[in-house]
């Protein structure tokens, strides 16, 4: 016994468990999320229950599972869709209340722009009074008017958020410019020049919004009826079908290929439905946008930090104490650095901004309200002491020769540093920025008040001047996983999305990452050890 | 002989070299802080143009009498000094001398070799080039200049702009004293430039040291007691941190005049 102790036989074990058990923990918590979230995009075959009681039901089955209490009985949930019809979407049905199960092969399923998916029979397709086709003929027409109705819908988007957005924000401005031109003496001649350009830019703003309106009206032309498996029917718009597919019929290329136009809408798309559905393309953007001011914000700000404490303080007790601190902040609860950004960023600082630079727009908040800019420095905040530390230690292990070398070439302390040091320490400074990043993108609580929202209109990044809009609200992953997954009046149709997220959350972090492992490695090979 | 006997002869040793001195250390004290002292009254002259070895024990002091001529001490924090070392006349530790000048005018090359991690080239033009050197073709000149004095140019002459971290350990110590020659000082100091490196490579650099003394004053401080032997003209043995006897080299090895160099150069301690 004495003797396996002594040989260290039982410790290798343990230290091999112990990081055994580790990988198995991530590597489930990976895996439960990928099945979960990659499942949803697989287009499953519809099934037709014919019910005990006579009704029928069709939908795509989420779940079987045994009823509790009873021995081997069991029961499935089936995603009835049809919102507006059933006012929910999932049902369960116990295996005693199902006489038959059938696979109708023309049985469609409907992802909308509203309602969410409808699952049921097309009838007719009707344009405005007149019926183009009926029956088996409706499918392949519909089909073959998708395209046209998917860049219908396109263009009436480009045209609310985009055209008449921008020329919104121009009579914006302009009415800004007016108000400021009328607190001067003498403003006569400019205030007549001004209404000038806001009467032709309202005309050009009813120009946009009677197109608008045309656009709007021929979408509503082209519909199809639909009948439930109930025998209800309905109408739905040409432009609501987002998707429209019998997953019956379906081989399996033409499922794979639904599978990645699915995944692609999920990741380029914006959000439908109170997030429930569509894409989740702002608060991806959002995600790496923030994390990127953080970035820049951060790295300088700490390496600077961390220089002075490492090269220049006189290593001693307050030395010691303001070390201590920086990493005791590491500890402190990110919410209380959300409280620390809401009050002094966003009050205090985007306060001043606004009564210095905005006063024309007061009492409507610019830079003194919640927004990615403030969000941001908050988190650059918060992670502040990991770029500190990471930078201390890489500083500390630039060899001492080194520094020699360069100072008995008669380099000055600030030369060695700049030429020597910092280029030695570069790979070690980019470690800190790959913690910090992790940590950065994996926060929500200081987000929640410092600018995230449910929904933003507008990224803040485009095309209008100045292109980047520091003081724009704007979107998280982490945050969209709380909203979807707890705030939403569908919890269970939202379930999907919440793992979804949650799985393209870890990839943009580990993307991030990997790039900046990328970066590092490169510099390490230009600036440190050869091999001989 | 006693100690107050071997001081009373350093005085005299203060006159022995024939040449003219560079530096003159007058009463030397330093410690690390703290109430020992690692350097004890030392009084000595490194004569112009020539070789001179410290020898010693370990932690005899000769490394930090060494560090003394460039100032190098001054980056241990609680380091005290008193007495005073001239170069050139000039009070080395006067606060009007300007550091960054006296380390051009005072070359080092380390115990471990160190090139920077970068290429050969840079290597050798960092210093030019905190000098203020910015002429393309002055650093190229200065380097090949400098590499040929180190004897290291037919070897990297291919490879200049290759990592100084691909030579082998010899070519890196060449190329350290390359880089120390390329700021043209006065002094060269090596601190046990062989100590690292295998016999070969070592009798290449002696023979390196040899070459460079037509126009360089060298401090070398070595272990190695047969190197002294080769390479100096005078020879100084460190012990405990004083001075026991410092002449031209012959007269050290062959006829010391104190106990205690003649127990260490014939091995009988250290």
């Amino acid at each position: 016994m004495r003797g396996i102790l002594k040989s260290g036989a039982p410790f290798i074990w343990l230290t091999g468990g112990a990081l055994a058990t580790s990988l198995l923990m991530i590597g489930g918590l990976l895996w439960l999320i990928a099945t979960q979230a990659l499942g949803i995009f697989w287009p499953a075959e519809i099934v037709e229950l014919a019910l005990v009681d006579g009704g029928r039901a069709l939908g795509q089955v989420r779940s079987v599972e045994e009823i509790p209490g009873s021995d081997d009985e069991m029961r499935l949930q089936l995603q009835v869709g049809n919102r507006d019809l059933y006012g929910a979407d999932f049902r369960w049905y116990d295996d005693a209340e199902v006489r038959t199960t059938t696979r109708p092969q023309e049985a469609v399923l409907f992802e909308r722009r509203e309602w969410g998916n409808f699952y049921g029979f097309v009838v007719e397709l009707w344009r405005g009074e007149e019926r183009i086709a009926a029956g088996e003929q409706a499918w392949p027409e519909l089909l073959a008017r998708l395209p046209g109705a998917a860049q219908l819908a396109e263009r009436i988007q480009e045209l609310e958020r985009a055209a008449l957005r921008s020329v919104n924000d121009e009579i914006e401005a302009v009415r800004l410019e007016r108000r400021r031109v009328e607190s001067r003496a003498a403003a006569a001649p400019r205030l007549a020049e001004i209404d000038e350009r806001l009467v032709a830019l309202d005309a050009r703003y009813d120009e946009l919004q009677a197109e608008l309106t045309t656009l709007v009206e021929q979408s509503r032309l082209e519909h199809v009826v639909v009948e439930t498996a109930d025998e209800r029917r309905k109408q739905i718009a040409v432009t609501d079908i987002v998707f429209a597919y019998r997953p019956n019929e379906m081989t399996l290329p033409a499922k794979i290929g639904l599978y990645a136009s699915k995944l692609w809408e999920f990741v380029s798309a914006d959000p439908r439905e109170a997030n429930t559905e569509g894409g989740i393309f702002p608060a991806l953007f959002g995600t790496v946008m923030m994390v990127l001011i953080m970035s820049v914000a951060v790295v300088p700000f700490g390496v600077l930090a961390a220089f002075y404490l490492r090269e220049y303080a006189r290593q001693g007790m307050m030395v010691q104490i303001v070390r201590i601190s920086v990493n005791n902040l590491a500890g402190v609860p990110s919410i209380v650095f959300g409280v620390f950004g809401l009050g002094f960023f966003v009050y205090f600082l985007g306060g001043n901004l606004d009564a210095l630079f905005f006063p024309e727009r007061l009492p409507a908040p610019t830079f003194g309200t919640g927004g990615i800019f403030w969000a941001s420095l908050t988190l650059a905040l918060l992670t502040v002491p990991v770029v500190v530390v990471a930078t201390e230690e890489a500083l500390a292990a630039v060899p001492r020769e080194h520094r020699e070398g360069s100072l008995a070439l008669g380099a000055t302390k600030f030369e060695t540093m700049w030429r020597i040091v910092l280029p030695n320490a570069l790979p070690g400074i980019l470690t800190g920025l790959i913690l910090a990043m992790a940590r950065g993108a994996g926060e929500v609580a200081p987000l929640m008040i410092t600018g995230v929202v449910k929904l933003a209109p507008t990224l803040p990044l485009d095309s209008t001047w100045p292109f980047l809009h520091l003081e724009r609200k704007f979107m998280h992953l982490g945050f969209h996983i709380y909203d979807v997954g707890f705030q939403s009046p569908n919890v269970e149709a939202a379930k999907p999305m919440v793992f979804a997220t949650a799985l393209l959350l870890v990839v943009i972090i580990v993307a991030l990452n990997l790039a900046a492992i990328m970066l590092r490695n490169r510099l390490k090979r230009r600036f440190s050890t050869g091999v001989f | 002989m006693s100690i107050s006997a071997a001081r009373a002869l350093k005085t005299d040793f203060r006159s022995a070299p024939a040449a003219e001195s560079v530096i003159a250390v007058r009463d030397l004290s330093m410690s690390y802080g703290g109430d020992a002292l690692a350097l004890r009254n030392i009084t000595l002259d490194i004569p112009r143009n020539r070789v001179t070895a410290f020898i010693g024990p370990s932690g005899c002091g000769k490394s930090t009498l060494l560090r003394c001529f460039d100032r190098l001490n001054d980056l241990i924090e609680g380091v005290r000094i008193t007495g005073n070392i001239e170069f050139d006349g000039v009070d080395l530790y006067h606060p009007s001398v300007d550091v960054t000048e006296l380390r051009k005018r005072v070359g080092m090359v380390f115990q471990r070799s160190n090139p920077f991690p970068k290429s050969v080239y840079e290597n050798i033009a960092y210093g030019p080039r905190i000098s203020g050197e910015r002429s393309r073709s002055v650093l190229d000149g200065i380097v090949e200049r400098s590499l040929r004095s180190a004897a290291l140019w037919d070897e990297v002459a291919d490879r200049l702009h290759d990592s100084a971290l691909s030579l082998s350990g010899g070519q890196q110590q060449r190329l350290c004293i390359a880089r120390a020659i390329a700021v043209e000082p006065e002094v060269i100091l090596m601190d046990e430039p062989c100590s690292a490196l295998d016999p070969i490579a070592t009798a290449r650099i002696e023979a390196l040291i040899h070459e460079l003394k037509d126009s360089y004053t060298i401090v070398i401080v070595t272990h190695n007691m047969q190197q002294a032997a080769r390479v100096s003209d005078y020879t100084a043995f460190l012990y405990l941190g004083r001075l026991i006897e410092f002449g031209p080299t012959e007269q050290i090895f062959t006829n010391p005049t104190q106990k205690e160099t003649e127990d260490y150069i014939t091995g009988r301690f250290g």
